[in-house]
């Protein structure tokens, strides 16, 4: 279909964003990837000597390293499993006639625009506190005992805030993937004798896989550096049953500023998060394919 | 749209919606109300729903703490320019990767997303070495060429998506009458591409205007966005949710009302895509 | 959208800013928002009519944030502040690399010699002041007096940790919501590793031995821990390995706590009767110790205001911090808002001054505390560094935080004390391997 001329269009225009995103990545990640083998403490000033592994070693060994990388991976799971699901499910509510669409549609949007450190406050606070949190007057309410949510299942509670801030996102991307759904083919399969079941199963999850793999794909890169609702509410703890990978590159870079070992887990991170991708490549790049 | 419903089955998808809506909304309905009680009541248990001293005071307050206009304003400038910017150079690649694939697009797609898998952290130390010497500390401009950046890869991804969405029979009868690129482009395409071209923009001002690690950490005063005006109201020491609660409201707000709006654009796109 | 769009930017432009042109010199102050700081900034036309020429710029944000962004500034003379507000715990490190201006030359009514000794020393370096304190505080006990009573207890001045366990025993009472003792238990170097620092001083412990390494594995911690968890357990508010300062303010202001042990600036808010369900029945004391060992659990910490060295506006930062910090200022804010409210815990003066004690009942006893911190000898045995609650190393705010990690989990019993410690000893003595202290 393509014809020479238009390729050569196409190659122009796309050229400023990989231009600009290779200067983006190549400078800074250079520079990461160099602080990445000195010793250099942001608080030390003076000579940064080359150390070679040391920085890597020492994130690596770091007890808490492997529970961390655990932690990122079932937080970013769970979040993904809540959302994407809750996600399709609220787009084809959303998608139907009702009253005051509009004023839903909003509603549903809205903890999207909520600052991370104001939901997790809002959240820790107000409603998983054992004490004061509107969750524990209801389990009173009910005769039951109070659950203390960030003590006895951080990671759980973590992973529903985060899905409470990401499931308007999904919603919002499958709810425009849904518009464009021909409703010609919907009747169509109608008149066949297709229930709402199997037109769902047959045509409307066809048609939302790539908005779906979109949703996967951007909502990973977000929530593989989640910060800000893990250190509001837990600092990490208790123990290190809420650390993820971010949180320990921060607390070597903005602790201790550490740039030489902020740098090591910067860098592994990025390497982290690009093996994740590949696999969910692998998983649901053909996807994308038209 | 043309198929029937009854009405009963719009009741029951409106009572279901309006709860499943107003269940999500209530943490952020919650915040709204706790805006406008003492900080006392904020903390009451039983919590207190409607019946309490509604007050306007923590508004004052907040008002006469911070400059709550100049945050606003960089926040619009920031979080509108970087993604207006972003949207002009990511549509036109978005266009080609869509319309004109070659054989790297994936990879090319694939690899714009790595360079958003960069902590921050890592590179704050260069980044603010290179905004002092380019004079761009504390300044709208570099904010704004930052978020571009950060962005950029995911506004090429949405996009990318609706596009794909669009039938290319469409442009092969359009390039069939004759239309030239551009008009193709501009006359074809964009029509049926502005409810992706809305929620990308709409969902990108979002992450723009919570972007809270290079907002705050570039700025000092004369650049800073929302995101300073809440860290001055999160966690000091006494009691807060109040003060803090009217604060949100306050950052939140604006971008309620830019999203009322684009929800109405998102639905006359929708129209747009049914007269075809 | 267009028309959006443009409605929107057209309401905005009529709020753009001009800045002050002409001769004026503006300084850009970043400070914590706490509530002292927010009183300053609205003091401030008291500063403008004796300083017409000079403009002051706040930058005001929450603890973390500051710190993060005032230490990226400094490390790499970034020079966006002319005054920044720092802790105790930076200082001395900051003071050692030269990034300090010297606050020596201050004019002679700033009256250095007022300073108390303790802050002073905690500010200074080598003998030279660095920052000069806006506020001051050390830890005490917050404690209501008609629960106290209803136990059939009476709160000696000087109470062991023995009396505060009978205590908080007698004064839980979980069906009514009253827990006889409220502690820090979230983590963070600030938060739970500060307080159980203090604590275990006056255990006996320390952080270090003179050849820094860590001493997490000697018994005298072991006692502090097994104390702390029990006594939590038993008597401990439910999620209190989530509460912090703030959490713990919200829970006894609500009359929910029995005993309160933190900072002495909370003795202000805690007997505000607008923001405090219980403000006629707090009582104080001093933090509490433990037979036999002569140390008391007092921590020591101040917000200060401190120059960046090359700062192109020395002496316009230098008149303000002067103003700041001065005798004048605390006369200033007590005349605007009443003696209670003056930033405490910085000057003598104000402790000889007999409106202020009868202002403040928490003021003879929030000296007291501070006179006893020590920040030079912390601790029973001799160690290596500066700080009560804190170890003053670059290293010590991300080990402060993997330890209190490690001891908010031991609190939450998703592990065991002794798992904890020997965790804690791990995460350092790794820490400090690597930092080059332990060869």
């Amino acid at each position: 279909m393509a014809t020479q001329h238009s390729r050569a269009a196409a190659r122009l225009m796309i050229s400023p964003s990989v231009i600009l995103l290779f200067l983006w990545m190549i400078v800074p990640l250079g520079l990461t990837l160099y602080f990445s083998f000195l010793n250099y403490n942001l608080l030390m000033p003076g000579a940064h000597d080359f150390i070679g592994w040391k920085n890597y070693y020492y994130f690596v060994t770091d007890p808490a390293f492997t529970t961390a990388l655990i932690n990122t991976l079932v937080l970013v799971l769970g979040v993904l499993l809540i959302t994407t699901i809750g996600g399709v499910l609220l787009a084809l509510l959303l998608d139907q006639p009702m009253w005051g669409q509009g004023i839903v549609r909003i509603l549903v949007i809205a903890p999207f625009f909520v600052m991370p450190t104001v939901s997790a406050l809002v959240w820790k606070n107000m409603f998983m506190n054992p004490v004061n949190g509107i969750f524990a007057w209801i389990a009173h309410a009910f005769g039951f005992q109070a659950f203390d949510f960030l003590a006895q299942a951080p990671l759980f509670s973590i992973i529903l805030i985060v899905a409470w801030q990401w499931l308007p996102f999904a919603t919002l991307i499958l709810l425009t993937a849904l518009q464009s759904l021909d409703s010609e083919q919907m009747e169509a399969a109608e008149m066949d004798g297709a229930g709402p079941f199997a037109r769902f199963v047959f045509i409307t999850i066809p048609h939302l896989t790539r908005s779906i793999t979109v949703v996967i794909l951007i909502q990973t890169i977000f929530l593989l550096s989640i910060f800000a609702e893990i250190f509001v509410t837990t600092n990490g703890g208790p123990g290190t049953a809420s650390t993820n990978i971010t949180f320990l590159v921060y607390a070597q870079s903005l602790l201790q500023f550490d740039v030489g070992g902020g740098s090591a887990g910067g860098i592994i991170a990025v390497i982290i998060a690009n093996i994740v991708a590949i696999i969910l490549m692998r998983m649901i790049g053909k996807n994308l394919e038209a | 749209m043309a198929r029937r419903t009854t009405t009963a089955r719009k009741t029951g998808n409106t009572v279901l919606a309006w709860g499943v809506g107003l269940l999500i909304f209530f943490p952020i309905l919650w915040t709204i109300l706790t805006s406008f009680k003492t900080e006392g009541d904020a903390i009451a248990i039983p919590p207190k729903f409607l019946f309490f001293h509604w007050t306007l005071e923590n508004y004052v307050n907040v008002n006469a703490q911070s400059n709550y206009l100049l945050h606003f304003w960089n926040s619009v400038v920031i979080s509108l320019g970087s993604t207006l910017i972003g949207l002009a150079i990511a549509i036109p690649a978005a266009w080609a990767m869509a319309f004109v694939p070659g054989r790297r697009t994936k990879d090319v797609l694939m690899w714009m997303l790595s360079t958003k898998m960069m902590p921050g952290v890592g590179v704050l130390v260069p980044i603010y070495l290179m905004f002092k010497t380019f004079g761009l500390l504390d300044t709208r401009v570099g904010l704004v060429m930052i978020l571009t950046l950060i962005d950029l890869p995911i506004i090429v991804w949405m996009l990318y998506t609706y596009f794909k969405e669009i039938p290319s029979e469409i442009l092969e009868a359009a390039r069939m009458d004759g239309a030239t690129l551009r008009s193709e482009i501009l006359y074809v395409l964009t029509p049926m591409a502005i409810p992706g071209i809305a929620s990308t923009l709409l969902l990108n001002v979002i992450l723009a205007w919570n972007e809270a690690f290079w907002t705050l950490l570039l700025t000092a005063s004369k650049a800073a966005p929302l995101t300073a005006f809440i860290a001055s109201f999160s966690a000091p020491e006494g009691l807060f949710y109040a003060k803090l609660s009217a604060a949100s409201t306050m950052a939140i707000a604006p971008i309620l009302i830019l999203g009322w709006f684009s929800q109405k654009q998102l639905v006359r796109g929708l129209t747009f895509g049914a007269v075809k | 959208m267009t028309s959006t769009l443009r409605a929107l930017f057209g309401a905005c432009a009529v709020a753009t800013f001009a800045t002050v042109a002409g001769a004026q010199t503006t300084i850009t102050v970043a400070t914590v928002n706490n509530g002292d700081m927010i009183r300053m900034q609205k003091l401030m036309p008291d500063f403008y009519a004796k300083h017409p020429d000079i403009k002051v710029n706040w930058v005001t944000l929450e603890e973390n944030v500051l710190r993060q962004k005032v230490t990226t500034d400094i490390a790499t003379h970034g020079g966006q502040y002319d005054v920044m507000t720092i802790g105790t715990y930076e200082v001395p490190i900051w003071a050692k690399r030269g990034w300090l201006a010297s606050l020596d030359n201050l004019p002679a009514s700033f009256d250095v010699n007022d300073l108390l000794p303790s802050i002073r020393a905690g500010l200074s370096y080598n003998g030279h002041l660095y920052a000069s304190p806006f506020y001051g505080e050390s830890s005490f006990i917050m404690y209501r007096k008609d629960l106290m009573k209803k136990a059939g207890l009476t709160m000696p001045e000087n109470p062991t940790w023995a009396f505060i366990r009978k205590a908080a025993d007698k004064m839980t009472d979980k069906a009514a919501g009253i827990y006889g003792i409220c502690l820090r238990g979230k983590a963070g170097w600030g938060e739970n590793t500060a307080f159980l620092t203090t604590m275990a001083n006056s255990f006996g412990a320390r952080w270090f031995d003179m050849k820094w390494h860590p001493q997490f594995d000697t018994k005298p911690w072991h006692e502090t821990m097994n104390f702390y968890v029990d006594m939590m357990k038993a008597d401990g508010p439910p999620g209190a390995s989530n509460n912090g300062f703030t959490e713990n303010l919200s829970l006894f202001q609500q009359g929910k706590c029995g005993m309160w042990i933190d900072a002495t600036v909370a003795g202000s808010f805690v007997t505000d009767p607008k923001a405090s369900k219980v403000a006629n029945e707090v009582g104080f004391a001093m933090a509490p110790h433990k037979e036999g060992v002569k140390k008391d659990a007092n921590w020591l910490w101040s917000w200060a205001l401190a120059i960046p060295t090359g700062t192109k506006n020395e002496a316009a930062a230098k008149t303000f911090v002067d103003w700041a910090t001065s005798k004048d200022y605390l006369n200033l804010v007590a005349s605007k808002d009443g003696w209670a409210n003056v930033p405490p815990g910085t000057r003598t003066s104000l402790y000889e001054n007999p409106k202020y004690l009868e202002a403040a009942p928490f003021a003879a006893l929030t000296l007291k505390s501070m006179k006893l911190a020590d920040p030079t000898h912390p601790t029973v045995d001799p160690v290596p560094y500066v700080g009560v609650q804190f170890v003053a190393i670059p290293e010590f705010q991300g080990i402060g935080t993997a330890v209190g990690q490690q001891f908010s989990a031991a609190l939450a019993g998703t592990t065991t004390i002794d798992a904890a410690l020997k965790s804690a000893q791990a995460i350092t003595t790794r820490e400090m391997t690597k930092a080059g202290y332990i060869k």
